[in-house]
């Protein structure tokens, strides 16, 4: 791991948070938003990761935890919510307390026209499939939302998705 | 269209003859027929998920029971449809590598429950070798009821993750009335594992 990486320091922050919560399976379909964290995940003994073809597993493998009562998270990037609604529908009518973490492109100065659409769309389709949503526009939010997220999809029990916007991320250029 | 071989295993009494001891196992199953012939099979029992919706999600909410119960033996029961909906699931198996997954797909090359369209396996389609190719350690596929005694020991002795493909005839499932209330057989499967699994980590 590059210590040097810019997201090294709320990534451990973050990983810690996730890690004393109980969460031991880290499902990922890469991103820089969430490689330094997913890095950590590989290196703790208490945690595994998961590469995934396409995010809408994630949400069936963190149910799949939950049925023997474990706990799991998906982390990608916002376009991968929209691989998402059908999936989620094991968040919204099953009640699986389904955890994401949401790296955002198409939001605070994205240059790239791709990102948009799907950017616009991640907080209506995760109001819309029944996920709560804590962002974080600031480094000072990161460790509120990070365990508001935790405690609602632990004993609170509702799905509910960390959101990074491209304010606190950075835009990268393109 | 290519033809796909014929198959002459019946779909209604495969799974008891696969599954003698159900109540070992923990059973994930994909929507429609398969849901019917697991819930039959387990009497809808609290080991069991039946989903009727979420096509494609079985395989990887069936990988996130194997990772997360390694201790036990967890089996998918799904159909070709649905095993083709979600089919990078498999490469993510294969990536995970599970030695307590099991994955049996009964392809009647159809889709039953939305009125008997064609499916890709009737055609050039082959399931087994899509999964040879993602990587999965142990496959195989059945067409005929003498090769049954060989799909018993392949599910008890090949190493896992194993996919076993069952070519069905294209009856009906087993009539078996399950539970469509999602939450609720979520709250049963829960309650029924943390009960006679002494987890000490259950936090809900």
């Amino acid at each position: 791991m590059n210590p040097d990486h810019p997201n090294a320091e709320w990534s451990a922050v973050m990983f810690d948070i996730l890690r004393d919560a109980g969460i031991g399976l880290f499902t990922h379909v890469p991103d820089h938003g969430n490689d330094f964290l997913i890095a950590l995940a590989m290196e703790h003994n208490d945690t595994r990761t998961l590469l995934l073809t396409s995010e809408e597993e994630g949400v069936a493998i963190c149910a799949g935890a939950d049925l023997v009562g474990k706990r799991a998270i998906l982390c990608m990037q916002s376009s991968g919510v929209g691989n998402c609604p059908n999936y989620l529908s094991l968040a919204k009518g099953a009640n699986f307390p389904i955890l994401m973490m949401i790296t955002m492109r198409g939001d605070y100065g994205e240059q790239n026209p791709w990102q948009y659409p799907m950017g616009e769309a991640v907080d209506s389709i995760l109001e819309t499939m029944g996920v709560l949503n804590f962002k974080v526009e600031r480094r000072d939010e990161l460790e509120k939302a990070t365990l508001a997220a935790v405690d609602a999809s632990g004993k609170g029990q509702k799905p509910a998705a960390i959101v990074l916007s491209q304010k606190f991320l950075g835009a990268k250029g393109f | 269209m290519v033809k796909a071989p014929k198959a002459n295993i019946d779909r209604r009494d495969i799974l008891p003859q696969l599954f003698p001891k159900p109540e070992d196992w923990l059973f994930v199953s994909g929507l429609a027929g398969a849901s019917c012939d697991a819930a039959a099979l387990t009497g809808n029992g609290p080991n069991l998920y039946t989903m009727a919706g979420t096509m494609g999600a079985a395989v990887p909410m069936g990988l996130g029971l194997a990772l997360s119960a390694p201790d036990r033996d967890v089996a998918v029961i799904n159909g070709d449809g649905e095993m083709l909906m979600g089919i990078g699931s498999l490469v993510t198996v294969a990536t995970a590598q599970p030695q307590n997954m099991t994955i049996v797909c009964q392809d009647n090359s159809m889709h039953r429950e939305t009125g008997n369209q064609t499916g890709h396996t009737a055609g050039a389609t082959n399931l087994e070798t899509i999964a040879q190719g993602a990587g999965i350690i142990s496959t195989m596929t059945i067409f005929e009821p003498d090769e049954i005694p060989a799909a018993q020991a392949f599910l008890a002795d090949a190493p896992g993750p194993r996919f076993l493909v069952v070519r069905i005839l294209p009856t009906m499932p087993c009539d078996f009335k399950r539970n469509f209330n999602m939450a609720e057989c979520r709250v049963n499967f829960r309650r029924h594992f943390l009960e006679n699994n002494n987890s000490s980590d259950n936090r809900n």
